[in-house]
């Protein structure tokens, strides 16, 4: 099914403006970021920089430790709970792949029950504060994303599709234990979806903000998002009441300047559009395996 | 191997050590899966048991299990409020828009995408609209202030005075957030959701196309006939997928992106929203609305997968349903 010429045109037009329009926030916020403060106050925002400055990335790296220590929270979160949460799920992907294990069944429904019915959000803030006493706990951030259903079937899948059972067997007469069998046998041929695993978990963990949002108080914990989330918080609590301004003078040493507020938006997603081109292909790679139906 | 599978299954086990020999190699495997397995049941199914906390007036003191029974009042208390309504009505609007209307997207970009002649048109316009996918909802809600902030926005400043109209105060208006939510949504989720429809119709026989060309059937009776149909069991499933959520949604578009504005709560308060804010404000009045709104969300949401999934079958013959 391909298009006709004319109708090749046409779509080449209307996508071009689809991707101009889809694109236009993130250019504004980047041009933004990149303006100067006086410039912004008297010309407002512009898709092109009025006057070009660069003192919002300098305030950003050079003036404010809280942003630097909320980055590094974030890439705390991503690296171990990345790491943590591609292993933890590996090791359940991979005995559910096995024919031979007695529990896949009644282990496949246990998990699988839970994207069907779960507690709700209160009974889960509820556990989470009265049971486990996580709240303002740099795991908080973590485990309860740890896991993830969906991406167990998609590795299971991986597993079952990509590994040759000649391969464990011959593992296992050569009388290697199961857990090596995994990590030297396995695992080298699963890279690919491993590392899509991994990418989406990563990306998850960056893009965190709803669980300190429950469970963080502590500014010493706020991770990138979160910061971003409460400056915005203070923004829009200040718009409402005017007459807290002169009380939170204080505070409002705080709240960045526009540009810089927009460049602090920008290092936090920087990282993820510079470097997503280049995973694309195991994003939808996993996409489209997880869908596959057993 | 599988002779002696065979065997160990026809014949119970003799003793408790037999047992324990018969099943000695799959100890190690079972170890594996318990990091796992501790996770899901500490963050699944411990909360499923806290459900009964909408049965309950609960106070800190005595925690999720030991406060006391209070039956249907935090049910009744809730459907007295003037929120109910209200907030069902905006989580029933928007959601059901999304599932319908969001489908139709997805499946047309899929389609237009899948039409372009050549390779590299295709990837680089879906890599451009999958990229808001990647955002989290707190950037997006600086990219909207951007486009929608009172003095300085691009809305304000430079498109409604070209139009020749008055600056609106974005974030106390009522009118146009029904329209900026979906916006948003659709510019978030199009491209990423179109993925598996793209890969599904890459997956189509090129042969159903050809003989369909040669019989004289244009491109519209082509993707009618034989795209749209190929993709009826992805579509079926992605509904009752999602069918689950219709009363849940996503939190940040309704809480971050509005910027919690008081004055437009009226048209952007959805059920995850309600929750969010009643269990947040420290009153155990309040935390009962929650945790009734809460229980609802989660039993009529396990029902809806079902009957949909039930229907699905029953319509398809088992062919279209996802278990």
């Amino acid at each position: 099914m391909i298009a006709g010429k004319k109708l090749n045109i046409a779509l080449h037009i209307l996508f071009t403006i689809m991707a101009v329009c889809c694109l236009f926030p993130i250019l504004l916020t980047l041009s933004i970021s990149l303006s100067s403060n006086k410039s912004l106050v008297e010309f407002g925002y512009n898709i092109i920089p009025k006057e070009f400055s660069i003192e919002a990335y300098k305030f950003i790296f050079m003036d404010s430790t809280k942003i630097l220590r909320a980055y590094g929270i974030t890439i705390f979160n991503a690296v171990v709970g990345g790491t943590l949460s591609v292993l933890v799920i590996a090791h359940l992907a991979y005995p559910l792949s096995r024919a031979d294990f007695k529990l896949r069944k009644p282990l496949t429904f246990f998990i699988l029950f839970t994207m069907l019915f779960n507690g709700g959000s209160v009974a889960t803030y509820m556990s989470i504060t009265t049971i486990y006493h996580l709240q303002n706990n740099i795991w908080v951030m973590i485990l309860p994303c740890m896991m993830n259903v969906w991406y167990v079937v998609v590795m299971r899948t991986f597993f079952k599709t990509g590994v040759p059972n000649a391969i464990i067997e011959s593992g296992k007469l050569d009388g290697a234990s199961e857990l090596r069998i995994l990590w030297q046998l396995v695992f080298p041929i699963s890279l690919p979806g491993i590392a899509t695993i991994a990418l989406f978990q990563v990306l998850l963990y960056w893009n965190e903000w709803n669980l300190p949002l429950l469970y963080i108080v502590e500014p010493k914990l706020y991770n990138l998002q979160f910061l971003l989330q409460q400056m915005m918080q203070n923004i829009q609590m200040l718009n409402e009441n005017p007459e807290f301004a002169q009380q939170a003078a204080a505070g409002m040493a705080e709240i960045p300047t526009e540009g810089a507020r927009m460049a602090l938006c920008f290092v936090a997603m920087g990282p993820i559009l510079v470097t997503y081109p280049f995973f694309q292909k195991y994003f939808i790679q996993g996409l489209t395996v997880g869908s596959v139906k057993e | 191997m599988s002779v002696e599978n065979t065997v160990t299954k026809k014949r119970k086990y003799k003793s408790f050590g037999d047992f324990v020999a018969k099943n000695r190699s799959q100890v190690p495997l079972t170890l594996m899966t318990l990091p796992a397995v501790i996770l899901v049941i500490m963050f699944s199914y411990v909360p499923m048991f806290g459900i009964i906390l909408a049965f309950k007036d609960f106070n800190v003191r005595d925690g999720i299990f030991g406060s006391p029974w209070s039956g249907l009042a935090n049910f009744t208390y809730l459907f007295k409020s003037n929120d109910a309504f209200m907030m069902l009505r905006n989580t029933l609007g928007y959601n059901l828009l999304f599932l319908t209307l969001g489908t139709a997207l997805n499946v047309t970009l899929a389609i237009a995408i899948s039409l372009l002649r050549g390779k590299w048109g295709k990837k680089i316009y879906q890599t451009i609209y999958i990229m808001p996918h990647f955002l989290s909802m707190v950037i997006v809600s600086y990219l909207v202030l951007s486009l929608l902030n009172m003095e300085h926005g691009f809305m304000n400043n430079t498109v409604l005075p070209l139009l020749g109209l008055d600056p609106v105060n974005w974030y106390t208006a009522k009118g146009p957030w029904p329209f900026i939510l979906p916006i948003v949504n659709f510019w978030k989720w199009t491209g990423y959701s179109s993925i598996m429809y793209i890969a599904a119709i890459a997956g189509i026989d090129s042969g159903l196309y050809e003989a369909a060309a040669i019989d004289g059937a244009t491109l519209p009776k082509q993707i009618w006939h034989i795209t749209l149909p190929s993709l009826r069991t992805l579509i079926c499933i992605q509904i009752i997928l999602n069918v689950g959520s219709i009363l849940g949604g996503d939190f940040g578009l309704y809480y971050q992106v509005p910027m919690n504005s008081g004055a437009i709560k009226d048209v952007t308060t959805t059920i995850p929203v309600y929750v969010f804010k009643n269990l947040t404000s420290g009153s155990a009045d309040t935390l009962g609305l929650a945790s009734a709104t809460s229980f609802l969300q989660s039993i009529v949401g396990c029902i809806l997968v079902v009957s949909t999934n039930k229907i699905v079958d029953k319509i398809s013959g088992g062919e279209n349903s996802l278990f």
